[in-house]
């Protein structure tokens, strides 16, 4: 994406949401906006619907667990088919209540990827329709993308210290 | 080119057992006869999930051929097969559905666990990935690999073949069998 449609880009969003802008950066020419929560369901509709933007494809949608920052931030990516531009929309989550709004109403295709998000890291999607896991076992107790959680397989006997000398 | 014919050795379908021969008849124990047959014909239940499924075809393929030992016949219904072999990764959430599976087959049956996956977890050492379907199941015979060769799978069967021809009629009634299957909590 050209430098100037980046800052057009910027200025159609601030128009209206300038107060919920955190943070402008373009990350290998990747132009990611740092959002507060409280809009982002709403500021998701108004770039599908402004005829300038038209994001109206959900590439993605994910979490990153930052230990270090106490935070869970979502990551949703767009992209406009039209003129082939891409964003990438960030939001920063406290990790002990990491709520917020869902964007089923703009995508529903965001509908599993929100169920995955919260499969894996807690995140509660507020008014999704169908918010349960979808990947791991219904019984499981923990979210294993968060980084607080062992990577391996707790009850595995076969690696213990006593065989391999660690 | 000439061919010799006192080198060329016999070979049967199935061995025959130890016994009493005379003219007319062949006595031999009942263990022995239904050892034998069942050996010969045990129908195997592929639960394929992964790489070692696909070596698994090849051990069907004409090339290894599983046939030869009388496991041509597959069974994708748990209620018909004699053999229940595991190949590849059960992840924590195909647990139940492998085990209603092997619970599904007729008395008297034998699990297969094929490659380090089924056996172990293999690489999988994961929060999602049942650590050896042996947690859940009880296991007759380990494969190595990963994947094993068709060889080594072929290898398996014939072990549990062993185990089929020489198990006691009586095992699947007696008090340590029952008591092997309540620490899986089975039945």
């Amino acid at each position: 994406m050209e430098v100037t449609e980046q800052e057009r880009l910027v200025a159609i969003l601030k128009e209206r949401y300038d107060d919920q802008v955190e943070k402008v950066e373009t990350i290998q020419e990747f132009l990611t906006l740092t959002l507060k929560k409280e809009n982002i369901a709403d500021i998701i509709q108004y770039l599908y619907h402004h005829p300038e933007t038209k994001f109206q494809f959900l590439t993605t949608l994910f979490a990153v667990h930052y230990p270090d920052l106490n935070q869970i931030a979502i990551v949703y990516q767009l992209h406009n088919l039209v003129s082939n531009q891409r964003l990438r929309l960030k939001v920063y989550l406290p990790i002990e209540n990491p709520t917020i709004k869902t964007i089923t109403t703009v995508f529903a295709g965001a509908n599993w990827m929100e169920r995955e998000t919260y499969d894996f890291f807690g995140v509660n999607f507020e008014g999704h329709p169908d918010l349960r896991r979808i990947l791991n076992v219904e019984d499981m107790i923990i979210f294993p993308l968060r980084k607080e959680y062992p990577l391996e397989d707790q009850t595995r006997e076969d690696k213990s210290d006593k065989m391999f000398g660690r | 080119m000439e061919t010799s014919t006192s080198n060329i050795k016999t070979y049967t379908m199935a061995e025959k057992p130890e016994g009493y021969e005379g003219a007319g008849f062949f006595a031999t124990s009942l263990d022995k006869v239904v050892g034998l047959a069942r050996k010969n014909s045990i129908w195997p239940l592929p639960f394929a999930t992964s790489c070692c499924g696909i070596e698994f075809m090849a051990t069907m393929g004409a090339h290894y051929d599983l046939a030869r030992f009388g496991s041509e016949r597959l069974s994708f219904s748990p209620r018909q097969a004699d053999l229940l072999m595991v190949m590849g990764t059960i992840a924590k959430k195909m647990g139940p559905i492998l085990r209603q599976v092997y619970e599904q087959m007729a008395e008297p049956r034998w699990v297969l666990s094929v490659g380090a996956c089924a056996s172990s977890g293999g690489i999988f050492d994961t929060y999602s990935v049942l650590q050896g379907i042996d947690r859940i199941i009880p296991v007759d015979v380990y494969v190595p690999g990963c994947p094993p060769r068709p060889e080594q799978i072929i290898d398996g069967v014939m072990k549990i073949q062993h185990l089929v021809e020489t198990e006691s009629l009586r095992r699947r009634d007696s008090a340590e069998y029952k008591a092997m299957l309540n620490k899986y909590g089975i039945e």
